[in-house]
């Protein structure tokens, strides 16, 4: 009855989502890689920020990329004048629906609502369409309300460096989801190091007390 | 020093000797089965995530804006611009769902072992509250994030309660303080969240200790190890509880927290599971996401929600077969005749009957987090069929299984071929 | 030594061993939530130095800016009023601005870099109210020995026109002056010393 719980409970397949719908692409991102990401905060910078706003990153922040407080301010801040402020936009919701039926929406946490798979082939599906409004529509996301923001980016490089620029785009989408994402993974491997020193001298203790119980 | 430790101790007994006399009782005369096991470990660890909660809970209530304009973003805010904020709600949101592992193997100890049986009824009945307090404590904490799982969860559980024939509506109204859920709901289940259900829980958690100790432990064997004492007095069975046991649960608290911190540190979201993804988008009253589900420590009971077809246009029995699926619990001592406390001493019946009950929780937990779509349509056609989701068929037929754990239990309880019951505890 | 006091022994080190380890780990533990109590990000946003334009300050006028929740005054002292400041200094309590709080080089005669320039924190030091302005020529408020300065309405202390207090008030000290550095000869930023300071 036991190895029968355990099996149910070791079987993760059945966790699998049964959501259906295009197949996304695996995004290769390396939250590690501090050049892909500078270059990330670069194109989102000059073809995002426009319509989509990074209400909860702040400027200053990207010092984790491993910029300079200067070099952010004189590549990455285009509307905002002091580095400590957060990468918002002037849209407001309002002007954003009137604009573009739907207001384009925050991107801070996209990666975690989203995923970064989604994101990836999101952005590499778009495809012209002469019934859209806007000339545009995705396979990711049928009849979206977004233009290709990216299609010069796309006309002027090969596919090769299109899904680079792409893959490092969603590699800063994803740091911006939590930043904190890499200093988490280090504390914990240094927090599991202590609990197992703990627990080697709990368990002694523990086998020394118990030694007379029988 | 050692002495002036002794001199001051011997100043604090002399004027409130109740702390001592407190400790020798419960901790160091407190006398435990010897042979306490892995499904001992659970008691003691529910209590560990309780302190774990409370701590990690008044550190976010230091900087979480109850407002509905406010909520989402004070839970970034601590994400991202709080020293360390953004660990402390990961302690706080991994707390969650440990809270109710470890309380789902608490009582599932309960079951192997008989410990709801004469004369731990009263204990048992305390636990029972204590996980209905718990369940209201995780729907009422869950709205906070302000996300659109957060809303709509909230919106669909209300509106079960306005289901409730003829003083549902209003007592929808009354618990949303709104038509829909608002930021008036928000702000109540704030209060009730951070401290008036922990007081409750706390009170419980005091009163189901004190039950416990006033009767002593149950152990594996389900022997009454009070009926074989020896000249002193103390059951030759038992142990202190101080040291022994809280050496022991010292080792397994840190076992505990190692897998705590794994899954919080690497991979708090769990796939989903523990953080869902759709609640980083901000509520949005006019959007309803494609598939709302609770949290899945809810899963299995809404599971029975909607496996329960709807009567005269009304979800109401549906409603009620969760209810009863929670406060069928309540019964549980006087459902079981079986003389024998612990399944190493009961028969084919129960232990069947407990792998089927274990087998339909957790198929009912599983269908609970998908679409009923998930195991698709059958191919034919019939009268009865007023849905062809097959997903759904199974989970009727785990929740009657469910039910009939409880409601057969008088009989294959008493019909049950049990086995000796040793006077004393084997280790 | 018997076996049960190797035991005892033994068990009497591991528990030390284990609760100091605990211990440790405990502190470790405690260490996010005592520092998430200290000023978050945000705070550290809004307290950031703040850039002001001078160039419209004329000769004898005060500006008042808000940093860090407070107010600053900048004033542009002319001659007279830098002259006023040797006559006061008898009544002084801290004259030198021993015991008063301002940077490294306001620590002079003037208490500022540039002597027509002068900025000060207006908050009283005694017990935090704003004081206002009272020109040298406010002599029936003020009387007939005024030289210029501010003076406190909450509960009487009077400064002079480089923020130092006069004896018999009950501030203690002369009033603060903040950080501050000139990004050129228009352009202030209060908050913060010259860069490599």
């Amino acid at each position: 009855m036991k190895s029968l719980l355990a099996a149910l409970l070791a079987s993760p397949t059945l966790l699998l989502a049964a959501e259906v719908g295009y197949p996304l692409d695996h995004a290769p991102i390396d939250p590690r890689d501090l050049v892909s990401l500078q270059s990330g905060a670069r194109t989102f910078v000059n073809y995002c920020l426009g319509c989509h706003g990074l209400q909860y990153m702040r400027y200053n922040r990207l010092t984790d990329l491993g910029l300079a407080e200067a070099q952010i301010r004189d590549n990455l801040m285009f509307s905002a004048e002091k580095v400590g402020e957060t990468m918002k936009i002037a849209m407001t919701v309002q002007e954003g629906k009137a604009w573009f039926g739907v207001p384009p929406p925050d991107l801070s946490v996209v990666s975690r609502s989203r995923g970064a798979d989604w994101i990836y082939t999101y952005l590499r599906t778009f495809h012209r369409d002469p019934k859209a409004a806007h000339g545009w529509n995705n396979m990711v996301f049928p009849n979206a309300a977004m233009p290709h923001a990216l299609w010069k980016v796309q006309a002027e490089q090969s596919a090769v460096q299109y899904d680079a620029t792409v893959r490092d785009l969603v590699n800063f989408l994803v740091y911006v989801g939590e930043p904190s994402a890499q200093s988490r993974k280090s504390i914990g491997i240094v927090v599991l190091f202590v609990l197992g020193v703990l627990f080697i001298l709990a368990y002694a203790m523990k086998k020394a007390f118990w030694k007379d119980v029988r | 020093m050692a002495s002036r430790l002794v001199a001051l101790w011997d100043w604090f007994d002399s004027r409130m000797p109740s702390v001592g006399e407190e400790y020798r009782k419960h901790m160091s005369e407190y006398y435990a089965p010897k042979n306490f096991n892995f499904w001992y470990y659970f008691g003691v660890l529910s209590m560990l995530v309780l302190v774990i909660q409370i701590l990690s809970g008044i550190f976010l209530t230091m900087n979480y804006k109850p407002d509905a304009g406010l909520a989402f973003g004070s839970v970034e805010f601590i994400m991202r611009d709080v020293p360390g904020g953004w660990l402390i709600r990961y302690i706080h949101s991994t707390g969650a769902s440990a809270f109710f592992v470890v309380v789902y193997l608490h009582m599932f100890r309960a079951l192997l072992y008989g410990s709801y049986k004469e004369p731990r009824e009263l204990i048992w009945l305390f636990g029972v509250l204590i996980y209905l307090s718990l369940m209201a404590e995780a729907f009422l904490g869950y709205l906070l994030p302000w996300g659109q799982m957060s809303y709509w969860g909230a919106q669909v559980i209300v509106n079960l309660f306005g289901t409730i024939p003829f003083i549902g509506p209003d007592l929808a109204l009354w618990i949303r303080g709104d038509y829909v859920v608002s930021d008036a709901t928000l702000n109540r289940f704030f209060a009730l969240h951070v401290i008036a259900i922990p007081l409750v829980l706390l009170g419980l958690v005091v009163a189901h200790i004190l039950a416990l100790h006033d009767v002593g432990s149950n152990n594996p064997d389900g022997v009454e190890i009070k009926k074989t004492k020896d000249a002193n007095g103390r059951p030759v069975d038992g142990i202190p509880f101080h040291p022994y046991y809280t050496v022991k649960d010292t080792v397994g608290s840190i076992v505990f927290l190692a897998i705590f911190c794994v899954v919080m540190f690497f991979m708090p979201e769990l796939g989903g599971y523990f953080i869902e993804d759709n609640n980083f988008v901000p509520a949005d009253p006019l959007k309803t996401p494609a598939h709302i589900a609770p949290l899945w420590y809810f899963t299995p009971f809404y599971s029975i929600l909607r496996a329960v077809p709807p009567l005269f246009h009304s979800q109401f029995p549906g409603v009620m077969a969760m209810g009863i699926a929670v406060i069928v619990l309540f019964f549980l001592p006087w459902l079981d005749r079986s003389p024998v406390k612990s399944i190493r001493y009961r028969g084919a019946y129960w232990k069947g009957a407990l792998v089927i009950f274990v087998i339909s929780f957790a198929v009912l937990g599983y269908l609970g987090m998908k679409p009923t779509t998930v195991w698709g349509q059958f191919g034919f056609d019939a009268f009865f069929l007023d849905t062809k989701d097959r997903a759904t068929w199974v989970a009727r037929l785990c929740t009657i299984l469910y039910f009939a754990f409880f409601i057969l239990m008088p009989w294959y309880t008493a019909k049950d071929k049990t086995k000796p019951v040793p006077d004393r505890v084997t280790m | 030594m018997s076996d049960d006091q190797k035991i005892d022994k033994t068990r009497r080190n591991l528990v030390v061993a284990t609760s100091v380890a605990g211990g440790a780990a405990s502190i470790g533990a405690a260490i996010p939530f005592v520092a998430s109590m200290l000023p978050s990000e945000r705070t550290k946003a809004a307290g950031a130095p703040i850039e002001v334009d001078i160039s419209t300050i004329a000769p004898g006028e005060m500006k008042v800016f808000e940093w860090r929740g407070k107010p600053v005054w900048v004033i542009r002292r002319t001659k007279e009023m830098l002259e006023s400041l040797k006559r006061v200094a008898g009544n002084l309590t801290d004259p030198a601005s021993k015991s008063s709080q301002q940077p490294a080089y306001a620590t002079n005669e003037y208490r500022s870099v540039k002597p027509d320039l002068m900025v000060l924190e207006g908050v009283c030091t005694h017990l935090g109210c704003s004081p206002q302005m009272k020109p040298a020529d406010d002599k029936v408020e003020m009387g007939a020995e005024w030289a210029g300065g501010f003076y406190c309405a909450c509960h009487g202390s009077k400064f002079d026109l480089a923020g130092r207090v006069f004896r018999g008030a009950p501030a203690p000290t002369n009033l603060t002056v903040p950080p501050y550095t000139f990004l050129s000869d228009s352009t202030l930023l209060i908050g913060e010393d010259k860069k490599g300071a």
